[in-house]
């Protein structure tokens, strides 16, 4: 307390100042408000793999942060200028700098073994995967199962325990698949495969989305993984492999005219002549819970709303506004909701 | 000068302009001194525009699906906003220091080609110019500063990208252009660090600032030719139908990555040197000491130069590059961290034992370090790759790079400002409202971008325009926003002091109000147009230091007897400059600089136009080879 009042009011100031600071950093490493992409809570063992290095090195940064700055405030305080002080002519200390340059040498090297070693661990090709081949397109993901010949969008079930090994194919520009709570992210790259892979440990719906800015929509690109266990996984499967719902009838059946002669261009529906690409595929759309890459919860509602205006309410979405009446998008809605 | 110009033929097309007054002679201007000035102004007042982009983003970003911005808009402005204060910003800023105080510095009268350092402020102005103009032709970039293809050869028409029809090429075109006065001046910078140093003034006994200068000059020399081939392979894909990045065609788009990153990681040390630089010199005068470990500091410095350059891929560690690839990059990336901690210690060292005194511009040198410590530990996450891949493109990369390019190079241009001012304008800015301007701008930016550390670790993407409630992100979001208009305020408190300072105590400066080291202390503030009346013998490293005083037995300081400053005024008196021979003013750079805008349009909007450009600029360039240096 001495030292404190013996500080001219800048010096004061300055530690004021240093002392909020510290304090907003502390109050904000408490803060317990996580969210749904929060990775530092991961929930698999690759993202935990990660978050292992994150904590040593954050540890690590944290102490080398707590003495510098230390040292640079007890700098400033100790040696302000006062009357009768003489300023040491000093050129430097050649000991002293070699072993300050010695120990973050040290310390990084002590970094980059676990670092080295992680990269090594995560490159390899699990054993017993799930393969899912991903395709990023603006603005939205198509999943495809190559074994079980299953094709779906945005929301990739996936069975519990089991590595899932992605091949990841780009199709237009460069996004970057990522669920912060499973796996870190890796780019989708046109005229390339990259890899990667993830394991869920419990079931549960995981939030994710694109992080390589892809254009006008790159907000709205979002993903889920559902994470199941396996039985209900594999039934979730044998389903998605049935054809699409046969014979509708009344609004439905209106829907399914109109869609046959206009949505067909560019979406699938297994079991019928839709077998257009460009969209995702819709076979058992009503059984997903959002829509348009996740950005929509899948209700009538919102679905009306996206038929009426696509790039209206999705900035540069590349379904077009077709221009139908009310009346012929519910029924082009009440289709869709046939399609479990 | 009639007489002068009637004793020899006349070889220029027109009359050689005289006038050293008034806005015509800003114009013809080839003085290092009001050149930088020039560039001085030109980027604050980016700077202005960049923080108005970014103040938009943030009002956008304050609360979940923000309705301030459409998609469209922020895409420009975030591009826009980086573009902005990289090149428009704090490249320039540098350079206005570099082109003040350089000369100055070594000893000098003028850079050693003052015309092509006019050229190199004119392509810079009119390159500045010419991307803005893009907001009124049709739309901004809207890429992203990086620009990544195939994204950015989409063509405008191209729904799904929703890109502007031409915010591309005018970014390929015009950071191609902003790229030729990088280049000029760094060659300019070299010659002179390197041929026109004053007597005695060896390189080991040259500034700090002066060593950082050199650094960037070299590491501009060899980064601006590879972006200029990233972006003429850019410029040919939108506008000539060539396929360099286009995958379906055999173009691959991580060349585009290669080169603009290898341009990409040195720009950062670009950025951040000249800063560094500047504090070397505002802590040793504030400290009353020479700093600490100069060999160290010097050495660390060209160190970082060199080791920038294999560091690029760490931007790319998402991309697939492969477990070799990627293990090296973390290697070289964190072992970049080791000289940057040298000088971290050097600097904390140079205060050690000192007698130090608070002034607004040792404050923000102060701030520097504190605030490029958190950068600098947060880019050693960077390397530790498997936990890079989760907070790579998050919010906590824009938290480090801002530590890093705001609360580094940006205290570092701000301590600069306060440092220089007097001896540039003759007085100084009030330390009062210097005060204010630091602890609001300080805390400000804490506020703006402490908290982007924490909604990066919460999974919230960089570049994103929207987000939607109930991601644990409102709360940093809305603290964000009201920081940047914090940093807002104390930018306008800046302006403020710049006008109240210039009103009163004009005449308070005087050749040394801060009893510094170096040799641009030792003439008059402002120093008069041929700097030097006598060209200064440097016999120590901090030459003016030691004409002032000498250590003592007992290390104390002691003056010398003779007194402070040599009374350079009063030679110039009787001297009154007219037989140092300045070199004389000129149009050309100014028309050779209109030239290549009007060729720079020429590409975008009527490609057979380019040739009346390059008629412009062979005149220019013309009537400048066959002008004297001197009119005289």
């Amino acid at each position: 307390m001495e030292l404190l009042k013996r500080l001219s009011a800048s010096g004061r100031r300055l530690l004021l100042g240093v002392v909020v600071t510290a304090f907003a950093v502390v109050a904000s490493a408490c803060d317990t408000n996580v969210g749904p992409q929060d990775y530092l809570s991961p929930e698999g063992p690759v993202a935990r793999k990660a978050d292992g290095l994150w904590d040593l090195t954050f540890g690590i940064a944290v102490a080398i942060f707590v003495i510098v700055e230390a040292l640079l405030v007890y700098t400033i305080i100790r040696f302000r200028r006062r009357p009768g002080r003489e300023a040491a002519q000093f050129h430097g200390n050649t000991k002293l700098e070699v072993i300050l340059t010695l120990i973050p040498t040290l310390i990084l090297a002590g970094l980059a073994v676990p670092t080295v070693k992680a990269i090594a661990d995560l490159s390899d090709k699990p054993e017993g995967a799930l393969n899912v081949t991903v395709t990023a397109k603006q603005f939205w993901w198509q999943y495809e199962y190559p074994d079980a010949g299953v094709v779906t969008a945005n929301e990739m079930h996936v069975p519990t325990g089991q590595p899932v090994y992605l091949t990841l194919e780009g199709a237009d520009v460069i996004h970057s698949f990522w669920i912060p709570k499973l796996t870190g992210k890796q780019d989708v790259v046109p005229g390339r495969k990259n890899n990667m892979y993830f394991v869920a440990d419990r079931p549960g719906t995981y939030w994710g989305q694109c992080t390589e800015f892809c254009g006008l929509s790159h907000a709205n690109m979002r993903l889920r993984v559902i994470a199941q266990e396996p039985a209900d996984f594999e039934q979730w499967l044998a389903e998605q492999q049935e054809p699409a719902a046969g014979t509708v009838s009344g609004a439905a059946a209106q829907g399914q005219e109109i869609f046959m002669g206009t949505c067909v261009n560019c979406h699938a529906i297994g079991g019928t002549e839709a077998r257009g690409t460009t969209g995702p595929d819709l076979t058992h759309f009503a059984s997903r819970e959002t829509f348009a890459g996740s950005m929509f919860r899948n209700t009538p509602d919102n679905l009306k709303r996206w038929i009426d205006n696509p790039p209206g309410v999705k900035p540069g979405a590349q379904m077009p506004d077709y221009g139908l009446s009310a009346q012929e998008i519910d029924a082009v809605v009440a289709f869709l909701q046939t399609l479990k | 000068m009639a007489t002068a110009a009637l004793q020899q033929p006349r070889r220029s097309i027109f009359a050689r302009p005289t006038a050293t007054t008034g806005w015509y002679s800003w114009v013809t201007t080839v003085d290092h001194k009001k050149i930088g000035i020039m560039y001085g102004v030109t980027a604050f007042i980016f700077f202005l525009l960049g923080g108005l982009e970014a103040l938009a983003i943030r009002a956008q970003l304050a609360v979940p699906n923000g309705e301030v911005l459409t998609a469209e808009v922020y895409n420009q402005f975030f591009t826009m906003h980086g573009v902005t204060m990289i090149f428009l910003v704090v490249m320039p800023m540098g350079v206005a220091f570099f082109n003040y105080f350089a000369p100055l510095m070594i000893g000098a009268r003028d850079v050693a080609f003052p015309r092509l350092n006019a050229l190199s402020y004119w392509i810079f102005l009119f390159g500045g110019i010419f991307i803005y103009s893009s907001f009124f032709l049709g739309g901004a970039p809207d890429g992203g500063w990086f620009g990544y293809a195939p994204l950015s050869t989409q063509a405008g028409q191209d729904a799904a990208s929703g890109l502007a029809d031409r915010g591309m090429d005018f970014y390929a075109v015009g950071l191609q252009f902003l790229g030729i006065a990088s280049l000029a001046g760094a060659v300019n910078f070299i010659v002179t660090i390197l041929n026109m140093r004053a007597p005695g003034m060896t390189l080991m006994r040259m500034p700090v600032f002066i060593w950082m200068t050199l650094v960037v000059s070299f590491l501009l020399l060899f980064a601006m030719p590879i972006i200029a081939v990233a972006l003429f392979e850019l410029m040919f894909d939108r506008l000539f139908g060539t396929r360099f990045f286009a995958a379906s065609a055999g173009g691959d788009p991580i060349l585009w990555q290669h080169l603009f990153w290898l341009f990409g990681h040195p720009e950062v040390y670009i950025l951040i040197l000249p800063a560094m630089g500047i504090v070397s010199e505002v802590l040793p005068t504030f400290s009353r000491k020479p700093i600490f470990g100069y060999a160290a500091v010097v050495f660390a410095g060209a160190a970082i130069g060199f080791m920038g350059w294999g560091v690029w891929a760490h931007h790319m560690f998402a991309a697939g590059l492969g477990p070799v690839a990627n293990s090296a990059f973390a290697l070289s990336t964190m072992f970049i961290a080791v000289p940057t901690g040298v000088k971290i210690f050097n600097w904390i060292g140079t205060m050690w034992g000192g007698s130090l005194r608070f002034t607004t511009s040792m404050m923000f040198s102060i701030g520097f370090i504190a605030m490029f410590i958190i950068g600098g530990l947060s880019g050693v996450t960077h390397a530790i790759v498997p936990h890079d891949a989760q907070q790579t493109d998050t919010y906590y990369v824009v938290a480090h790079f801002h530590y890093v390019l705001f609360g580094g190079a940006l205290f570092g241009i701000m301590s600069g400002f306060y440092y220089w001012w007097p001896k540039i304008f003759g007085h100084r800015l009030s330390e009062k409202i210097g005060k204010w301007n630091f602890w609001l701008w300080f805390i400000g930016f804490n506020l703006t971008f402490g908290p982007m550390h924490i909604v990066g670790l919460q999974g919230m993407p960089r570049r994103i325009y929207t987000y939607p409630d109930g991601m644990g992100w409102n709360v940093w979001n809305m603290m964000e926003t009201v920081g940047s208009f914090m940093i807002a305020v104390a930018t306008l408190i800046f302006l403020f002091n710049v006008a109240v300072s210039r009103r009163k105590g004009r005449e308070e400066a005087g050749a040394d109000p801060w009893d510094a080291r170096t040799l641009e202390w030792s003439i008059p503030s402002p120093p008069p147009e041929y700097n030097f009346a006598e060209v200064p013998v440097v016999t120590h490293r901090d030459e003016f230091w030691h004409r002032k005083y000498f250590v003592g037995p007992g290390k104390t300081v002691e003056p010398v007897f003779s007194g402070g400053a040599v009374d350079h005024s009063e030679h110039a008196e009787h001297d009154g400059g007219h037989h140092i021979h300045l070199p004389s003013p000129s149009y050309f750079p100014v028309v050779a600089a209109f030239g290549m805008l009007v060729s720079a349009y020429a590409v975008i909007f009527a490609l057979p136009a380019v040739a009346i450009g390059i008629l412009i600029m062979t005149l220019g360039f013309f009537g400048w080879v066959f002008e004297p240096g001197t009119a005289e």
